[in-house]
């Protein structure tokens, strides 16, 4: 059974197992006491990963490491209808490692002011990490208005989700914890809410799951 | 706004985990909004140094936390025989920086009514919402219990394997220490027990920290660390979405139900103490 290094306050933990969930694969977790133990920097853990993050897999001997890099494996080998990431479509996979390097920027900006308020990483210039989340967002609040603008739902073309919603949506949904609030950002509110209705959607601590969706009926009347 | 509450000042508060600090040498923290310097000295001991006056503060180690004073401790940090039993671990579950008052943590904690909503799967579920009628009294040593309190949960604590009906006891110790006792799952005349002490860091910000009191049978350190952390940062949102961030003590405030009760004789008490920091006082 596939191994995750995990801890339940982690972001790049909890796309994993989002990812996991969607596709409906078993997997066990092996939780690390990251806060306040810092087991993910001890010596045993380093030998797993030399960089001391998380999340690492281990599927039967393969030991990966990089939230991202996981989300490309674990979608190629397991996702049976091939449309989380879709390995035939060359456009679309640039446009899927588009944004997994764009979440990556999240992560450095948004869960970094998050540590900072949530975790005493005082060290943390926490001004320039909520400028830099609010640029992203910004960014990403455009290019979803003109998603939606165009009839899409999600980060890249095409009629499902993807590994790049996956990417950016725990920071994006945590980001308050960092003092930076979403409230000028319509377009990503409601990707969040779409994106926690996609069947198999599971929350972590801090994530709630959305209310009953709107029927169809009342928006078109509306 | 500075803390003019005496019971406040001349309180003992838990404002550094002693094995963080250890793994630092030093920390930067704030106690009513004074900025302290916590430090070990080279005896092993803590140091606690009030910055703006260069001065050290009194300093005691006890559950593992440092405890300071900014007046004049006239009684003693909290007794608590549970951390001392031998087949009780004694754990902290990580100390945890909160945008709200620490008040309203205390009243958030003594709420069973939250449970099926912010714990849903864990320490309850729709539609088993009903708070049962409890007990709560004032006792002669000044502290509030409520007893009585039950409560049906999916997943009680971190060796629960499937559901259970919960007994709780809840303590309220100082305006800034709260504790529940609740059924161990595998012995059900023990209870484990839980204990927060909140560090007012402003009126609208504090620093929880806590000591779980598990019994060892069963258990293990990481997974009473992981269950605290999965249920604390459930509330976290919750408690930092409270408008407003400071606990209203007027009566007529935030009109409170049945299952409040507890909750409104923390408010009186509170009240009856003069306690205002993290609060709006009552008209």
């Amino acid at each position: 059974m596939i191994k995750l290094y995990d801890y339940e306050l982690s972001g790049n933990c909890y796309k994993l197992r989002l990812l996991m969930s969607f596709l409906g694969v078993e997997y066990e977790s092996k939780l690390i006491d990251f806060y306040p133990g810092n087991q993910h920097k001890s010596e045993g853990f380093r030998q797993i990963n030399p960089l001391g993050q998380l999340p690492v897999v281990d599927d039967d001997g393969l030991v990966l490491r990089d939230a991202q890099a996981i989300l490309v494996y674990l979608a190629s080998k397991y996702d049976a209808s091939g449309k989380w990431y879709p390995r035939d479509n060359p456009a679309l996979l640039g446009q899927i490692s588009q944004w997994l390097a764009f979440a990556d920027g999240i992560t450095a900006t948004a869960s970094a002011a998050r540590l900072h308020d949530a975790l005493f990483y005082t060290q943390i210039d926490v001004d320039a990490a909520r400028a830099g989340a609010n640029t992203l967002f910004r960014i990403l609040d455009e290019h979803l208005y003109f998603a939606e603008e165009a009839g899409q739902d999600w980060i890249c073309p095409g009629d499902h989700p993807t590994i790049a919603d996956i990417a950016c949506f725990p920071y994006i949904m945590l980001s308050e914890e960092g003092g930076v609030s979403r409230m000028d950002y319509p377009a990503i509110r409601r990707w969040c809410d779409r994106f926690k209705r996609i069947p198999g959607f599971t929350v972590m601590s801090g994530v709630f799951p959305a209310g009953p969706a709107v029927s169809g009926s009342i928006v078109s009347a509306a | 706004m500075s803390c003019h509450d005496r019971i406040l000042l001349d309180d003992w508060h838990a404002v550094a985990d002693l094995e963080q600090l250890k793994s630092g040498a030093h920390l930067k923290t704030e106690l009513f909004e004074r900025v302290l310097k916590v430090s070990i000295q080279p005896n092993g001991m803590p140091a606690v140094t009030l910055c703006a006056e260069g001065r050290d503060l009194p300093v005691q180690v006890k559950y593992g936390f440092v405890w300071t004073s900014l007046g004049t401790p006239d009684r003693g940090i909290i007794d608590i025989p549970e951390a001392l039993e031998a087949d009780r671990y004694l754990v902290s579950g990580g100390s945890f920086p909160v945008k709200v008052s620490g008040l309203r943590v205390v009243e958030n904690f003594l709420d069973m009514g939250h449970f099926p909503f912010v714990h849903t799967g864990w320490l309850g579920e729709e539609p088993h919402t009903e708070v049962a009628p409890y007990q709560v009294e004032l006792t002669s040593d000044d502290e509030i219990i409520a007893t009585e309190c039950f409560f049906h949960q999916p997943v009680a604590s971190p060796t629960a394997d499937g559901g259970i009906e919960v007994e709780y006891k809840y303590r309220v110790y100082r305006p800034y220490i709260v504790a529940l006792y609740k059924t161990n799952p595998l012995y059900p005349d023990r209870m484990d027990y839980i204990v927060l002490f909140i560090q007012p860091v402003g009126p609208e910000s504090c620093v929880v920290h806590n000591m779980l009191c598990y019994i060892k049978e069963g258990m293990s350190e990481p997974d009473i660390r992981w269950f605290m952390q999965l249920i604390f940062a459930q509330d976290k949102p919750i408690l930092e979405n409270q408008i407003p961030r400071r606990l209203p003590l007027d009566p007529r405030a935030e009109t409170p139900i049945r299952a409040d009760k507890v909750a409104i004789l923390y408010r009186r008490w509170l009240r009856d103490h003069d306690v205002n920091y993290g609060a709006i006082p009552a008209a």
